[in-house]
């Protein structure tokens, strides 16, 4: 699907002509990221994160599938296959640093994506779909990223993973046959270990997919704008290419600077210096943290520490930190103001930027020991996640005063001015 | 309907969340490890920063260093004697190093098939001083002497972390006894400010000036033994650290000019396009 004024795949050379016939893959590919794809003219730069993810994961797939032929999952041997891989595969160490940092680039380009998705409504009708699917690779990330972590067998990979599946045993009644049965015995060892590597293989290409469907979905409506107003008519739009792919080549190139100053200057800035230690199962880590991304889940689950309505309070915890995403999926019909963008809901505005600002504050949170005043911070910083999602969105989408719209994304773009009028380099002006 | 359950939900978690901030909190005693524990010392090396490079004299020098005092307890796994090339030794050197070394590597005897053990060659890595763990315990009154490999990515702080531990040995302060009586130093360990819990296993391992004799004949006091052992450290721990920071200007510099180019196409395109 497409709108009616989309270019046409027209192949002039007798060989494209012929594959069109036989099997339309350029046609697929024009139609969907080439001159056939008619885009919101006014998309800003938070637009570029999209493709950036999309570039981490291949990133991800191609380093993680020459690594995994030099490493060696065995939980004896797991973390020496790892130096081996630092110390004599030739350009060993920057795949391995490009892996690891990858991991991280790719969740900061997510968090962004969706927060940019939270801001101008992108998840509301009629892309419902894209967001479902959007959480979907979400989870799936967290899970490959989760395992992945436990492969070089360091104390935190150990203690990580002790800590995550730990959170199975949580079920009432049947939680430690479940903890078992998944970990392949009563801890994380070498069962473990090779299970995690079959599935930290596996997902990447689960999450591809789920990313293709992502994007079919989301060229059944066409793609959001800082407006949130729909596309009216051709001159709301420009195609896909060339227009957003010099847009996005540049994004490219501004993400990969920040991944090289990141890969080959600090490489170790965001892993934790205990990983370094071979995992031991006799010694315990003074704390144990997950890795950045995973901060601000840590520190709901941190937070729940009574127990309350006959819930014991780390069935709460792991209830809670499952619930604060699962929320996500519910969120395009908690949120029902008909207005998608932010720039024109003074009130939900503020609420996203406290939301914001409280992630960071959970992140944090969880970076710290379980120490006061860090749990009571973390308690407060939690309990507004829940309120923002589950109390305040609806509640200020049924009662908001929201700002006037414009009527189409070109007249916010002109301002009534002909597209002629400005002159050459006054045009690009924003 | 959706709405009115979330909204339980939210009550629900909201108030489980409000509930356990109002719980009262025991009274914690600060230790005294919270009020004594010093940061890193102050130190500075040749590899910091985004252009550091390795000083091959000073790491041949912490290589003696290591040899000499540290291999004593302390095992360096990962690394093989052929990585001595690295810093500067000649094949022949390296051939000598490894023969020479005081541990020899276990094998068996090619007749009986009984363990034996035989010199170490390039392609052998640093023998363990102690055969197993227990060996280690049993011979450091039951403290584990940890593999050296890693030890300078494996610390927070680094190679300044090994340096401040190495040269921070002091005398348990007489306020720290005032106001923690029980926290005296046990017999066995040893009070030193920079590591985690102020009393560490590890005998101060650099004592006197001269301790080890430098081949490059710089004068050997303990501040300049401490700074050598612990860049060795850092390059065990990193080998590959110069080949990363030169690799990365490079990328660094073509990035700059692609993005610089791909910028102006984006401009171009865009010309006549308000957006």
């Amino acid at each position: 699907m497409s709108f009616p004024w989309a270019e046409n795949y027209a192949p002039k050379n007798p060989l494209m002509k012929w594959l069109d016939a036989k099997l339309p893959l350029p046609r697929l590919v024009y139609n969907a990221v080439g001159a056939g794809y008619p885009v919101p003219r006014n998309l800003n730069y938070f637009w570029n994160f999209g493709v950036l993810a999309g570039l981490a994961l291949t990133i991800q797939i191609v380093t993680g599938i020459i690594l995994a032929m030099h490493y060696a999952s065995n939980s004896d041997m797991a973390f020496t296959s790892v130096e081996g891989i630092m110390r004599d595969v030739n350009a060993g160490w920057l795949l391995r640093y490009m892996h690891m940092n990858g991991a991280s680039m790719f969740f900061v380009v997510v968090y962004i994506h969706i927060f940019r998705g939270l801001y101008y409504g992108s998840y509301k009708a009629p892309r419902e779909m894209v967001w479902l699917l959007g959480v979907v690779i979400f989870l799936l990330m967290m899970a490959t990223a989760f395992m992945g972590y436990v492969l070089p067998w360091g104390q935190m990979s150990f203690w990580g993973a002790q800590v995550i599946t730990g959170f199975f045993s949580a079920i009432p009644l049947v939680g430690d046959p479940i903890h078992t049965w998944l970990l392949g015995g009563f801890a994380p060892d070498n069962a473990a270990l090779n299970r995690f590597f079959s599935l930290h293989y596996l997902l990447p290409f689960v999450i591809a997919g789920v990313i293709i469907l992502h994007i079919w979905a989301l060229h059944i409506p066409g793609s959001n704008n800082p407006t949130g107003v729909e596309v009216k008519g051709p001159q709301d739009t420009v195609p896909f290419h060339p227009y957003y792919t010099a847009k996005d080549g540049m994004g490219v190139g501004v993400f990969l600077l920040v991944f090289a100053v990141m890969m080959f200057f600090y490489p170790n800035a965001l892993g934790h210096p205990d990983n370094y230690i071979q995992a031991n199962p006799l010694s315990t880590p003074a704390h144990i943290v997950p890795e950045w991304y995973f901060w601000p889940f840590y520190a709901i689950l941190r937070a729940f520490t009574v127990n309350w309505l006959w819930i014991p309070a780390k069935l709460w915890g792991v209830l809670a930190m499952f619930s604060s995403i699962l929320l996500l999926f519910f969120l395009p019909w908690l949120d029902n103001s008909p207005v998608r963008s932010a720039n024109y809901r003074p009130a939900y505005r503020i609420a996203f930027w406290v939301l914001v600002l409280d992630v960071l504050i959970l992140g944090w949170i969880g970076k710290s020991p379980a120490e006061e005043p860090y749990v009571r911070i973390g308690q407060i910083a939690a309990a507004y996640y829940f309120a923002h999602f589950l109390l305040i969105v609806p509640i200020i989408a049924a009662v908001e005063k929201t700002k006037p719209l414009p009527n189409s994304i070109s007249e916010s773009v002109l301002h009534g001015e002909a597209e002629e009028a400005a002159p050459i380099g006054v045009g690009s002006a924003h | 309907m959706l709405r009115f359950l979330a909204g339980l939900v939210g009550v629900g978690f909201v108030s489980a969340l409000l509930i356990a901030f109002l719980m009262p909190r025991e009274k914690v005693e600060p230790a005294a490890a919270s009020i004594y524990h010093l940061p890193e010392k102050e130190v500075k090396f040749s590899f910091d920063g985004p252009f550091g490079t390795y000083d091959k004299e000073q790491l041949q020098r912490g290589f003696q260093v290591y040899k000499e005092v540290c291999s004593a307890c302390h095992s360096m796994k990962l690394v093989a004697f052929r990585d001595l090339e690295e810093i500067g030794f000649s094949k022949p050197e390296v051939k000598a190093i490894a023969k020479q070394w005081a541990v020899e590597v276990p094998s068996i005897n090619p007749d009986t098939g009984e363990a034996a053990t035989r010199k170490a060659l390039p392609s052998d890595y640093f023998p363990s001083p102690y055969a197993n763990e227990t060996a280690a315990r049993a011979a450091n009154n039951n403290a584990l002497p940890p593999d050296m490999s890693l030890l300078a990515k494996a610390r927070e702080g680094g190679a300044h972390y090994i340096y401040s531990i190495v040269t921070g040995y002091q005398v348990q302060p007489a306020d720290l006894l005032k106001r923690f009586p029980d926290a005296k130093t046990p017999t066995g360990l040893h009070y030193n400010p920079y590591f985690a819990n102020l009393n560490i296993a590890m005998p101060p391992p650099l004592v006197a000036d001269g301790q080890v004799t430098y081949a490059d004949g710089k004068k050997a006091t303990v501040d300049q033994m401490a700074q050598d052992a612990s860049a060795f450290l850092m390059w065990a721990a990193e080998p590959k650290l110069e080949n990363r920071h030169r690799w990365g200007i490079v990328v660094i510099i073509y990035l700059l000019i692609a993005t610089g180019l791909a910028y102006g196409a984006y401009r171009n395109i865009w010309r006549d396009k308000k957006h």
